[in-house]
């Protein structure tokens, strides 16, 4: 076959795959968005954003954005660098701590029941130690605060690995005799991560905070395990207008919502984080 | 008459040094050692749950050891659904396993080994499927696939899924192939190989573990994703979704099993893959 023209017929595919089930979607969200029965009106968006539950469920996944993302930074960033100093077992440990990649998110909200549950494994470790006697129902809309915890926790536990993932990888990069040039000019391990580790880490820091950051908007089956109907958060209340109202064009509204603050949250990352011309490794 | 103490504080001082550097040691261990139980105490307290018999899931205090008691397990076998949608899951994690790979790596060759007009906007167009919500676009595909006559079917899930798992088998196929150089199909194409036989002969037994490793992956994705199987499947619920919608209703040992069953996979995958999970992530995602 013609050389010039391989590579186009390698890539066709993907491209008219893309195209069918990526770009053409996203036409047609925006187009079920924008229309009701009479033609091109604003009143989908209207009525999802003056919907009582709209405010609640947009703070609910800004907030819990917002509490999650930083601990996870701090804590992949934390596991990232102890596993690249060690020297035995490290196959091992990083097996243990990317296993969470793996796991669902609905099945990271069951894990997460299992503890939080009336008659979970944290009311018998509290009835064990004797603080209460009897279980107590922590998940109710009593206990606002819980359920808010509940659902971090499961969110920090499932999702820190896949930024240590590609923080570990970007570690990797960096050129040792950056290191070795530090210590002989008497760098502390301190001042080493901060000059040279958290610089150098700046593309794989982006990635991993843009990823995050659209899985944290995108949150909803671990919402949905733990906190149900006591945590209204933006997805679920996209499904909830599927599925419960029969509202598809409130539904795709909802997610042109959701897209756009998505779309905000990664120029923004990606102008905090941006990588100087040339200054690649 | 100073010669015999040439470091008179040397001595005081090493000891607080030496301390100091395995108290740092002993506080790094144990760091790594809480990190690991962080991850594995949920789960192993999921297990205990699953290995129970229904009437320990749901009492209390709960046992902090599994009695081994299929009880649990055997009801979320014999409920009514849950294994023709474990079967739907495995169906669409497969199929989208096979579609990425199939149209996945040949525009991952197609990257690694050509330069050619419009290189850079094919990246571009990988790259912007990352930036989306994509669990999204089965809000839209639902009607396209009603109209289709695709609506409900494990192949219609498969496709989504697909849209998901592409730009991951097309960045990995691709940090792959340019793993192995360019000289070693010259070389086959001098002795007389063409492009196909030798990428057969000499670049796919190089590959194919790694490709391997990206299949699995693309399965895992599937076999996890709960928003576009629980708006696209009503009758053939994925089991994803089949626990979303029985997370309103009781039994709690039902829920529990089921969320063990989901988890089984997920860690034997991942140790599979555990050798490339770094390779494929980290250039993947630069």
């Amino acid at each position: 076959m013609n050389a010039r023209l391989l590579p186009y017929v390698l890539i066709l595919p993907v491209t008219l795959f893309l195209c069918l089930f990526f770009l053409y979607p996203f036409v047609l969200v925006a187009k079920q968005a924008f229309t009701t029965g009479a033609g091109a009106t604003l009143d989908n968006f209207r009525e999802v954003v003056s919907y009582w539950k709209f405010p609640i469920s947009l703070r609910n996944t800004l907030l819990l954005a917002v509490a999650v993302v930083p601990i996870q930074l701090a804590l992949s960033l934390l596991m990232a660098t102890m596993v690249t100093r060690m020297e035995k077992g490290r196959d091992m440990v990083l097996y243990i701590w990317t296993i969470p990649l793996g796991i669902s998110d609905l099945a990271a909200g069951l894990i997460w029941l299992a503890i939080f549950e009336q008659s979970g494994f944290l009311n018998s470790m509290l009835h064990g130690v004797g603080i209460v006697d009897k279980p107590v129902n922590l998940l109710t809309f009593q206990n606002p605060g819980i359920v808010f915890v509940a659902i971090m926790l499961a969110e920090i536990w499932r999702a820190t690995a896949i930024m240590l993932v590609i923080l570990v990888a970007g570690i990797g990069l960096i050129p040792k005799e950056y290191y070795e040039a530090a210590e002989v000019f008497g760098a502390s391990p301190w001042k080493r991560f901060l000059r040279i580790t958290l610089p150098m880490l700046r593309p794989s820091l982006q990635t991993a905070l843009v990823l995050r950051v659209i899985m944290a908007f995108e949150v909803f089956a671990v919402v949905a395990a733990l906190g149900g109907t006591l945590f209204p958060v933006l997805m679920g209340e996209t499904y909830a207008y599927q599925f419960d109202l029969l509202n598809s064009g409130a539904a795709a509204a909802m997610a042109l919502i959701i897209l756009a603050i998505s779309i905000a949250a990664t120029l923004v990352i990606l102008r905090a984080l941006r990588v100087p011309k040339r200054a690649t490794i | 008459m100073a010669a015999p103490v040439p470091h008179p504080d040397k001595e005081p001082d090493a000891a607080p040094a030496a301390s100091t550097r395995s108290a740092g040691r002993l506080l790094y261990l144990a760091g790594v050692i809480l990190l690991c139980a962080w991850v594995l105490v949920p789960i192993y307290f999921l297990m205990i749950n699953t290995l129970s018999a229904p009437e320990t899931v749901n009492s209390f205090p709960k046992p902090f050891f599994p009695e081994f008691d299929l009880g649990s397990l055997q009801f979320f076998a014999g409920f009514a659904g849950m294994l023709a949608a474990l079967k739907n899951s495995i169906l669409v994690a497969a199929l989208t396993m096979i579609m990425s790979i199939a149209i996945g790596s040949p525009a991952g060759y197609a990257l690694s080994r050509f330069d050619f007009p419009g290189k850079e906007l094919f990246r571009l167009l990988i790259l912007l499927t990352r930036a989306f919500p994509l669990p999204l676009l089965a809000l839209p595909l639902a009607v396209m696939f009603i109209q289709t006559g695709l609506d409900d079917t494990q192949f219609g899930l498969a496709l989504v899924h697909t849209t998901l798992a592409l730009p991951f088998a097309v960045l990995i196929t691709f940090s792959l192939f340019s793993g192995i150089p360019i000289e070693l199909e010259e070389a086959a194409w001098t002795l007389g190989c063409t492009r196909l036989t030798a990428f057969t002969k000499v670049v796919l037994p190089l590959i194919l573990p790694g490709i391997t490793a990206s299949a699995i992956f693309a399965f895992v994705i599937s076999w996890n994703e709960v928003f576009a199987a629980a708006v696209l499947t009503i009758e053939n619920r994925t089991l994803t979704a089949f626990l979303l919608q029985s997370l309103d209703t009781p039994p709690l040992h039902l829920k529990f099993a089921g969320g063990f069953i989901l988890v089984v996979p997920a860690l034997i995958f991942i140790f599979a893959v555990r050798k490339y999970l770094f390779a494929m992530w980290g250039i993947a995602n630069r």
